[in-house]
């Protein structure tokens, strides 16, 4: 194998806490009940949502890190959550003012966040547990 | 109830087992006093202040407490408890704003401590006689959690507590 193609993931992990409503404005209430059931209660809910971060490339000779951790752990505090922990998702950001917070979008946004902050040479994906049983992965 | 072996006289021998169920719910809340200032909620509270909420998915260990039942060997049927939890809990708190659609919180600060009491004060009621409220396990965060444990009352609880 050549040292181009020695490539390995590091993984990250980090959490917030957070609430948010899953709706759609142009639809009425019976209709968001219908699709969304409970997830579109009009006071909100929340979740603790589990993020993974992951980035994979080839190790630097001079380090042996794909990327450094703490790095990795600093620029997902300031980009992602600084702006949703703790915070109504709906009502608090910016990102989900005209879209909806399902994790699916979540994970785009965050995404998108990062990807800006990151070596482009290095691949970034995203995994987000919305609850232990349901988590998406982006890009898929 | 006793049991004979041959011509000796009954033998009771009592075995208290505990036995737990786990639900899930998903809700909103908020830390906020509202006799307080926005800056002293903040300076109390942190972040958990946020006057538009944040949530948390919530895990509810509810524990009983009995001898197994000899036809059985349950202390309870799990299943029907976990009715129970759902009926008079998990409905009323799941994917809700626990600051503004639980009657049972209302005028009451909505910390995981006081979740605990309200779950432990919705569910006693409804156990059948012969069946112990032992403790409530509530988990806010996988690191946050508070246990409650009844102080004392395992039957109805009585009224102004």
């Amino acid at each position: 194998m050549s040292q181009r193609e020695k490539k390995v993931a590091v993984y990250r992990k980090e959490h917030f806490n957070a609430a948010h409503r899953i709706f759609n404005p142009a639809w009425d209430d019976k209709k968001n009940a219908e699709v969304f059931g409970k997830c579109s209660n009009p006071h909100y809910h929340g979740h603790n949502y589990e993020l993974v971060v992951k980035v994979t490339g080839v190790p630097d000779p001079e380090t042996g890190y794909v990327m450094d951790m703490k790095v990795l752990s600093r620029i997902t505090a300031e980009e992602v959550l600084e702006k949703f922990d703790h915070k109504n998702l709906n009502l608090d950001t910016l990102y989900f003012r005209d879209l909806n917070p399902t994790a699916e979008h979540i994970a785009m946004v965050i995404f998108d966040l990062l990807r800006a902050r990151i070596d482009p040479q290095l691949d970034l994906q995203i995994r987000l547990y919305e609850t232990e049983r349901n988590f998406v992965e982006y890009p898929a | 109830m006793g049991y004979f072996s041959g011509n000796q006289y009954p033998v009771h021998k009592y075995e208290m087992v505990y036995l737990t169920r786990l639900e899930h719910f998903n809700a909103a809340h908020k830390l906020y006093n509202p006799g307080w200032t926005r800056e002293k909620n903040e300076a109390v509270f942190g972040l958990c202040a946020n006057e538009n909420w944040h949530g948390h998915n919530y895990d509810l260990y509810v524990t009983i407490k009995g001898e197994p039942d000899p036809d059985t060997g349950f202390v309870f049927d799990v299943k029907r408890l976990s009715d129970i939890i759902k009926e008079q809990v998990v409905e009323k708190v799941d994917h809700k704003n626990l600051n503004l659609d639980v009657d049972f919180m209302r005028d009451k600060m909505c910390s995981t401590e006081n979740l605990a009491i309200g779950i432990w004060q919705q569910l006693l009621p409804h156990l059948p006689a012969g069946v112990q409220l032992h403790a409530i396990k509530l988990y806010e965060t996988p690191r946050i959690y508070v246990e409650y444990f009844g102080n004392g009352a395992t039957g109805p609880v009585a009224e102004g507590q």
